[in-house]
């Protein structure tokens, strides 16, 4: 199995928004080789007929009335907010 | 009077409560005396509660457990600010019985890693010996229980971090057939595998744990109705049919002989209680479980730890617009391990790659549950050691992450198949704890509570570290 | 001649009106103070998990049958992962390769025939928050922060997306108001443009005629209106004729009309456009619509409006059935028509006078309507407008104004039509010298003397053969 190159570790860092410093690059290309290496393994197994499970529990169909309940009052909305402008929440420009 | 916090169970705590030998609060200062003098070295709590409200024994919670009011940090510099404004559901269930929180206990980073090295805040110790770690992610629901800084406590598992700990510091501890606790106010790793369940000197106070927790809840869809639960009385072992999985007993990756051994006088203990005991195999479970997981859970993470982008809680790094705010605060944020879970998550999701890793992975967990399916149709419990290893020194495997992702291959295909697993203590190899896995059947939590309190009973291990007694 | 083939599909998103959001029980309401119809589940907090809704999804199984479509066995929610604030988790709980419907169709009854539109599918998802950029010029570019008010996060939205069936402007219109009242009378959705519960994308290409490769497309995004739709769509196809008949290539773009309304998602680099990595969601178990909820719900619909069009065209013309139909009017015509009024008065005053008046359909007496409706042309103006104005009221009779006959008798109006005369001796004089115009002038006179009483029919011929 081809190893995870630099551009593959930017590539996921990006879409996955985390900064990454150059020595951070070198290291996680290294670390993340290492690891698809041993991930790698799942592809040894002919499993064309064998189901996906998502999921180790086999239920299906649960759902809430359409009922409201009390919503957060505006205090514990904002309890843990770093950036508030009046009643909303603020953050750089997008 | 007093309170010895070291040996008493969560049972026999609640007695004195009961008998009125000592109130709620001064069982409560008892507690907090005990970290007061303990905890510097073991480095268990997070956070300790001064008086939380109750007119009960108290608990320790794992930090990943939301707590009204009180701090929730998953062991995360980007949590470290964190206040939940709301309780778990396993959080409320334990209040409704006057359990008192007495502190949040340590944890890898968002419960990733197997030594509580990981924890943007420290290292846990082992209490037995604290040059050594005591496993993870929940180290410090184990080296709190362990150390007698708590009666018992909560953890959370999703690939074996409430039973490797309790191996590794020798007391019982149980993950639950996924699905029978909520996981509603628990900050998520990886959802189709992160099970809360009890961490306890005793397989009763497990069992009664369970039964506090466990049960359908309506803000978790992946929640079921529950069996009632059976505290256990049992001596013996009669009419049980045990399961020894040889991949995972005699030929385990990496199992060490002391290990080995202690296992294996377990088993033949309890064919002297009346079980029957047959060799059998999980030859795949074993074999590709390990690989299955760490593309499942990190996959799952990659979107679960998107949530932390410095809008609405926790840590926020100035940037210039919203893109690169997101990135610093996600850099400075996350420690290592949350990176590499969460790159290769959103590597094995990607367009090119999906089918590859993801997809088939799904599948491998198709046959991992089939296996272990299989093998439950002749046996009613399986039993293997539940780490390969004793307690590791601190520092052991922190720069190689796969030598520790293997740490954990004993516990992850029970999880990967949603099947419940219980750690009973059952011995010492070089004066450190053993601990013994029992595997059940989907909804056998009673099964493994009979299993493991008679086990209990004949073993006698004493789960106080000698070096504490 | 034309040689080129408009392809065009559409992708709607229409907001439910349940009580509730999708996966919280958090108020699904329109214009509540910002944040405070949020919880822990809609703002993303940390071991929040969603629940869905069960009527959203009742109410997705009824469209999915109104627009022929199969209702999957297994349905199944995936997370479409992207970062932006309105996105609390930083994914989209949506549905991806298991939709609640798919493969369905809807005829599209227009003028010169029926073309049956392909529905590759509808499926249900969470609508995303609402960012507001704060700039100090007022433009988006030039934004110094991002506010964002979490209200309608997390609201269920259906999202429709059609086969690329439609070749030309007029039937995507038609289509889209068909639709809109499909959803509306299931009683899904408002589906009001102008409130955003109902949104759409149109994606525009065109082909050399006859044949079937599709080529670059281009997508127009924002229309705030059915007829700026059809519009937009004109004149996209055109540009693109031109482009290729001037031996240009067509560059996928994403072209924006109503910049005032922006709300669309980021302008994301291709990479990550690409890239959702949809997985599915781990926090949901599948839905398994059960097969006695799905068969009810197919009795209970009944027959849809593009059936009710192509039958009221049968009596009426195309476009008054299509008027009619479309308006919300057409079962209260059915009703005015078989209490006794003439179906084509019927459809007129209906479709102009009443639909002024901005009266619910469902608070008027049919039987009184279709009174006033025969008596149009014998009571006067005033007072037929005053009817119709207030035939939505409770025990509203009509006798009362069917009283006020119209004066048409030319022995009781030529002494008034004297008067004004004699009054307006100037202007009797311009019209006498040619100035033809001022009849409407004399005409009002007389309406205004005879409190809007006279029959204006009358009074026009009486006036004119006494200036004559």
């Amino acid at each position: 199995m081809a190893r995870i190159t630099r551009d593959e570790v930017l590539h996921v860092a990006r879409l996955a928004r985390l900064e990454l410093s150059d020595d951070e690059v070198s290291k996680f290309q290294e670390q993340l080789s290492d690891i698809l290496e041993a991930v790698s393994k799942v592809a040894e197994l002919d499993l064309a007929d064998v189901p996906p499970t998502a999921h180790p529990l086999a239920i299906e169909n649960a759902w809430a009335d359409d009922v409201p309940r009390p919503c957060l009052p505006l205090d514990e909305v904002f309890a843990n907010a770093p950036d508030r402008d009046g009643d909303y929440f603020r953050t750089p420009p997008a | 009077m007093t309170v010895d916090t070291l040996r008493l169970t969560a049972e026999e705590t609640n007695g004195l409560l009961t008998r009125k030998e000592a109130s709620s609060d001064e069982i409560y200062r008892a507690y907090l005396e005990a970290i007061d003098a303990r905890d510097e070295e073991l480095h268990a709590f997070l956070h300790v509660c001064d008086d939380d409200p109750g007119e009960g024994i108290p608990i320790a919670v794992k930090d990943v457990i939301g707590t009204r009011g009180i701090p929730t940090t998953a062991g995360s510099k980007i949590l470290e600010s964190y206040v939940p404004v709301y309780d778990a559901t396993v959080i409320e269930r334990c209040r409704a019985r006057g359990l008192r929180v007495i502190g949040k206990t340590n944890t890898d980073e968002f419960a990733m890693g197997s030594s509580t090295e990981n924890s943007s805040f420290g290292p846990s110790r082992n209490p037995w010996d604290p040059s050594r770690v005591p496993g993870g992610s929940g180290g410090g629901s184990a080296a709190a229980v362990s150390g007698g800084l708590a009666p018992w406590a909560l953890g959370s598992d999703t690939g074996g971090s409430i039973k490797q700990p309790a191996a590794l510091c020798g007391h019982v501890g149980l993950r639950p057939t996924y699905g029978t606790v909520s996981r509603f106010g628990v900050v998520a790793f990886a959802s189709s595998l992160d099970q809360v369940g009890p961490v306890a000197k005793s397989v009763r106070d497990c069992a009664f744990l369970y039964s506090v927790i466990a049960g359908r809840d309506e803000n978790d869809s992946t929640t079921v109705d529950v069996p009632a639960v059976e505290l256990p009385r049992n001596h013996d072992l009669k009419g049980l049919r045990i399961g020894v999985p040889t991949e995972m007993n005699d030929d385990a990756p990496g199992i060490e002989p002391g290990v080995r051994d202690a296992v294996r006088k377990a088993i033949e203990l309890a064919e002297s209680l009346g079980a029957s005991v047959d060799e059998c195999s999980l030859p795949l479970s074993v074999e590709y479980g390990v690989a299955c997981y760490y593309l499942v859970a990190p996959a799952e993470a990659s979107a679960n730890l998107a949530r932390y982008d410095g809008v609405r809680f926790g840590l926020r790094e100035d940037g210039a617009d919203f893109r690169e705010m997101v990135m610093k605060t996600r850099d400075v944020g996350f420690g290592d391990e949350p990176k590499r879970r969460i790159m290769i998550g959103t590597y094995a999701l990607s367009s090119g790659y999906y089918d590859a890793y993801y997809g088939t992975a799904q599948r491998v967990r198709t046959a991992i549950k089939r296996e272990h399916d299989a093998l439950f149709e002749r046996f009613d419990v399986l039993v293997s050691p539940t780490s390969p290893t004793v307690a590791f020194p601190l520092g052991a495997k922190i720069d190689d992450p796969v030598a520790m992702y293997m740490n954990d291959v004993l516990t992850i295909p029970s999880c990967m198949a949603g099947l419940p697993g219980l750690n009973v203590p059952c011995g010492l190899s070089e004066g450190l704890p053993v601990g013994l896995q029992l595997i059940g059947p989907q909804f056998g939590e009673n099964t493994l509570f009979r299993a493991g309190h008679a086990l209990e009973r004949a073993l006698g291990f004493d789960v106080v570290p000698e070096r504490l007694r | 001649m034309s040689t080129w083939e408009p392809v065009i599909g559409l992708e709607i998103h229409v907001q439910l009106k349940t009580e509730t959001k999708m996966f919280c029980r958090c108020r699904n309401g329109f214009g509540g103070e910002p944040n405070t119809q949020t919880c822990p589940v809609c703002l993303g907090f940390p071991g929040a998990l969603p629940v869905p809704n069960r009527r959203a999804i009742e109410e997705t199984i009824k469209l999915g049958l109104a627009l022929d479509c199969e209702i999957a066995e297994r349905a199944v929610f995936h997370r479409k992962n992207y970062f932006y604030p309105d996105l609390p988790k930083a994914y989209q709980i949506s549905q991806y390769d298991e939709p609640l419907c798919s493969h369905g169709k809807l005829a599209v009854p227009t003028p010169d025939g029926e073309p049956v539109i392909g529905i590759t599918r509808a499926h249900l998802e969470e609508d995303a928050a609402k960012n507001i950029h704060v700039a100090a010029s007022g433009r988006i570019r030039g934004a110094t922060a991002t506010l964002v008010d979490f209200n309608r996060g997390g609201t269920p939205l259906v999202e429709i997306v059609t086969e690329p069936d439609i070749h030309d402007s007029e039937t995507a219109k038609r289509f889209l108001q068909l639709l809109r009242q499909t959803v509306v009378e299931l009683g899904l959705s408002d589906a009001e443009l102008e409130k955003g519960s109902m949104r759409f994308d149109v994606n525009v290409s065109v082909r050399p005629a006859g044949s079937d490769e599709l080529r670059t497309r281009t997508e127009l995004k924002n229309m705030n209106s059915f007829n700026f739709a059809a519009k937009g769509i004109e004149r996209e196809i055109a540009r693109q004729i031109r482009v290729y008949e001037e031996g240009g290539t067509v560059e996928q773009e994403t072209l924006h009309f109503d910049p005032a309304h922006e709300e669309s998602p980021p302008m994301r680099s291709k990479e990550e456009a690409q890239d959702y990595r949809y997985f599915p969601e781990p926090d949901l178990v599948p839905v398994h619509p059960p097969e006695d909820l799905v068969d009810r719900f197919r009795t209970e619909i009944g027959e849809l409006p593009g059936a009710r069009i192509r039958r009221i065209a049968d009596t009426l013309s195309f476009y008054d059935a299509d008027v009619l139909v479309t308006g919300g009017l057409d079962r209260l015509w059915s009703a005015v028509v078989d209490a006794g009024a003439d179906p084509k008065e019927a459809a007129n005053v209906l479709a102009n006078q009443f639909v002024a008046t901005g009266t619910d359909v469902s608070a008027v007496d049919a039987g009184e309507l279709a009174k006033l409706v025969q008596a149009r042309a014998e009571i006067p103006r005033a007072a037929f407008d005053e009817a119709l104005a207030k035939v939505g009221e409770a025990g509203f009779s009509a006798d009362p104004y069917l009283a006020q006959k119209v004066v048409a008798d030319a022995s009781e109006l030529d002494p008034v039509i004297d008067r004004i005369i004699e009054a307006n001796a100037g202007q009797a004089a311009q019209y006498r010298g040619g100035k033809h115009g001022l009849l409407g002038f004399f005409v009002g006179q007389v309406m205004k003397e005879t409190g809007g009483k006279a029959d204006p029919r009358v009074v026009n011929e009486r006036v004119r053969a006494k200036l004559g």
